[in-house]
């Protein structure tokens, strides 16, 4: 019986650090993965995920768009919640101002939050939100009722990008969780 | 000389404490055998209620309660893809016969680390108590874990909320530890321990495939470490990883499931391809056509498996150009899949074939994991997978390469080898009469669980419309067929076992060229004492 020679040691001892090398570098990105997710929906507009601006350059394009407004409300959150207005139509590159209008059906005081996009999802890269009441969690009095506002333009980019030629609509959609839903178990 | 150098341990402590591959292989073997018996078990009782329609039999294992036994129903589902995942082929084909005949093939005499070879072996038991163990507590108002082998959150968090969760993701936390620590193993055996001459371009094609399938879990397993720890924050610690009202994505979790979900299945199926290549060489009395092809394909499909995931996810509302490459990159794969069918039929084309029986499940494993790959082209189309996807065409898809592919594959080593591994021959009528049993029955129950998608049947459902009951029925008359063959396999194993006579070093005469040939049946305790030389 040939007993393991010690350059076999040594050769095997290498290979087991590249390995776990390998090892490390897969636990690593695994345990990024969240950032990198969110990275890549931000880059991307994967799934309609909006994007963030402080102000429209100011370019107002003559084509027009209709953007939707959607709302839903999960069950664990006693709260209306409905857009003022059905729809907008504005230009492209033009800044709208628009609200949804939520009530707090319970007898507590409850925080929300609320999660967005965009459909057609290719529309979302150019979907720009100046303010939105979903960067912030909302709290409500018991029976309190408020307007939330949410400011956007569309990117006049848009016109440049021949896939979103046959988009006359977007729509807009919210749903409104309970923050902390573990507190109210 | 050889005998004073090295300890040969006997009782309790040879197995416990082995440090032998050829032991460990055979305790992976015989774990894998049990663990198939609870699995094809679990199938059994899924089987019989699904045979008519109505919850019919479950209730008699919950007292008569139509909702546990619902549960129960899941539960089972559950347990056996988890089980048949990974304690059933995964230790058959990469721990079993990996262990056995990788060192042998390239002429070592050991695993690289044969203590760190122990511990992957007997991590499995603990792995698969703790998911016994998870039937027993509560799941979701009843016992066990019934969210499928996928898990998915929010059905594993917000709809699991008692601790059987907890236990089967700590039971996948062992299995992937024990797999990581294999896969590390058999990278540095194959890289560092090749006897003098084997370079790895005349390499056996099974070794090539242990290769390509130990990189795979490497790469793939922590992902899904990664991916039920997050899960396990999410239940226990308040995280939100994978809840949208905390500001994380469901759909997260399918991303990182299916990242190791995909690879994973390739990881059941190439050790498969190798040993196949061995067996059709051996009874065409031919080499295999195209080993560097075929070599390369297994290299090919992995490196393709990783980039084809989202394929299971078409239904989350995935844009269309996202889908677009999905669709193409996973048709991709059928090439090398290609390859390698067409090489094994080149390599029959023009030989003397011996139908021997492990030539027959090599023989069924081709033509039934065909079948499995087209249906596998077919749903790799968005369009059509809208429609049929969780229905029974899925099952049947996915069983035709798994439990028939990857099933056949195990069976066919088993018998190839098994003359090699313990020295006795396997009884020849009962080993044929339990192919055919296995080869009618596994085609009576999945093939017509295609008609049963097509006609929109979803799975992981224990009752059905009327309208559905025929092909069920037909389907559960085939699991019993199958159910008989594996009692035939049973009895064929005891016979195997308690057989008088001997087979020589040889069995399968010179088309059989692989090392382990020119060993003793069963081979020394330690061999290459003096390590073989490869022209």
């Amino acid at each position: 019986m040939t007993a393991q020679t010690v350059t076999q040691k040594e050769s095997n001892f290498k290979t087991l650090m590249v390995l776990l090398v390998i090892l490390a570098f897969m636990v690593g990105l695994v345990s990024i993965s969240v950032p990198l997710y969110r990275l890549f929906c931000q880059a991307t507009g994967y799934g309609g995920t909006t994007q963030k601006a402080d102000a429209s350059d100011g370019t107002i394009l003559a084509r027009d768009i209709t953007v939707r407004f959607n709302s839903d409300v999960n069950n664990h959150l006693p709260w209306n919640f409905k857009p003022v207005q059905r729809s907008v139509t504005l230009k492209i590159g033009e800044e709208a101002l628009i609200f949804y209008k939520a009530v707090n059906n319970s007898s507590e005081t409850i925080t929300g939050t609320a999660t967005f996009n965009v459909t057609p999802f290719k529309a979302a890269q150019y979907f720009n939100k100046i303010d939105c009441f979903c960067f912030t969690e909302q709290t409500l009095a018991p029976g309190e009722e408020v307007d939330m506002p949410v400011s956007f333009f569309i990117d006049p980019d848009m016109a440049k990008d021949i896939r979103l030629d046959e988009v006359k609509e977007i729509t807009l959609s919210y749903t409104f969780f309970r923050a902390e839903l573990d507190d109210e178990e | 000389m050889s005998d004073q150098a090295h300890a040969n341990p006997t009782g309790w402590r040879r197995w416990l404490l082995s440090t032998n591959h050829k032991d460990i292989g055979t305790m992976y073997l015989i774990f894998a055998i049990f663990a198939g018996l609870v699995g094809g078990a679990f199938s059994g009782l899924m089987r019989g209620e699904l045979m008519e329609p109505g919850i019919n039999y479950l209730t008699m294992f919950t007292n008569g309660d139509v909702e546990a036994a619902k549960h129960f129903f899941n539960v089972l589902i559950s347990g056996h893809g988890l089980i048949m995942v990974f304690f059933m082929v995964m230790p058959a084909l990469i721990g079993g016969f990996g262990n056995w005949f990788v060192p042998i093939m390239i002429g070592a005499p050991d695993m690289a680390f044969p203590r760190m070879n122990n511990i992957s072996f007997w991590l499995l038991p603990a792995a698969i108590g703790l998911l016994i163990l998870s039937t027993m507590v509560e799941g979701a108002t009843y016992p066990g874990v019934g969210a499928g082998w996928t898990i998915y959150a929010p059905l594993s968090t917000s709809g699991h909320t008692g601790p059987a969760v907890d236990l089967a993701i700590f039971s996948l936390h062992l299995a992937g530890a024990s797999s990581i620590m294999g896969a590390i193993n058999f990278i540095c055996t194959i890289f560092n321990m090749r006897a003098p001459g084997m370079t790895l371009h005349k390499m056996p094609l099974f070794v090539w495939s242990i290769l390509v399938t130990v990189f795979l879990l490497l790469l793939s397993l922590p992902v899904l470490a990664g991916a039920i720890t997050m899960l396990l924050t999410d239940r226990n610690f308040g995280t939100h990883f994978f809840d949208a009202a905390g500001g994380g994505d469901p759909l997260l979790y399918q991303h990182l499931f299916w990242f190791f979900g995909h690879p994973e299945v390739y990881v059941l199926i190439l050790p498969g391809f190798g040993l196949v290549s061995h067996i059709i060489s051996t009874f065409s009395g031919k080499p295999i056509f195209g080993y560097l092809g075929m070599a390369y394909a297994m290299v090919a499909i992995g490196v393709v498996g990783f980039i084809v995931w989202a394929h299971h996810m078409y239904t989350v509302g995935m844009d269309v150009d996202t889908k677009a490459y999905f669709v193409a990159a996973t048709m991709v794969i059928a090439v090398p899949t290609g390859i390698k069918i067409f090489s094994w039929l080149a390599t029959m084309w023009g030989g003397s074939i011996r139908f021997e029986t492990p030539m027959l499940f090599a023989l069924g494993m081709i033509f039934l994991f065909t079948i499995g790959g087209v249906t596998g082209v077919v749903l790799a189309n968005s369009g059509i997978d809208t429609a049929m996807h969780d229905t029974y065409y899925v099952v049947a898809h996915f069983h035709y390469t798994m439990s028939m592919g990857a099933l056949f594959s195990i069976f066919a080593g088993w018998y190839y080898w098994i003359g090699k591994m313990s020295g006795k021959p396997y009884p020849q009528f009962v080993s044929k009469l339990h192919f055919w049993l296995t080869f009618i029955g596994v085609n009576v129950i999945f093939f017509p669980q295609h008609f049963l998608g097509l006609a929109g049947m979803p799975r992981r459902i224990p009752d059905y419309p009327d309208a559905y009951s025929l092909w069920n029925y037909v389907s559960t008359v085939g699991y019993m067929i199958a159910g008989v063959g594996t009692l035939v396999f049973l009895v064929g194993v005891f016979m195997t076992l308690r057989s008088k006579e001997r087979v020589g070093d040889n069995q399968w005469g010179e088309s059989a060229t692989t090392l382990e040939w020119t060993l003793s049946s069963p081979p020394p305790f330690h061999q290459f004492n003096e390590l073989p030389r490869i022209k």
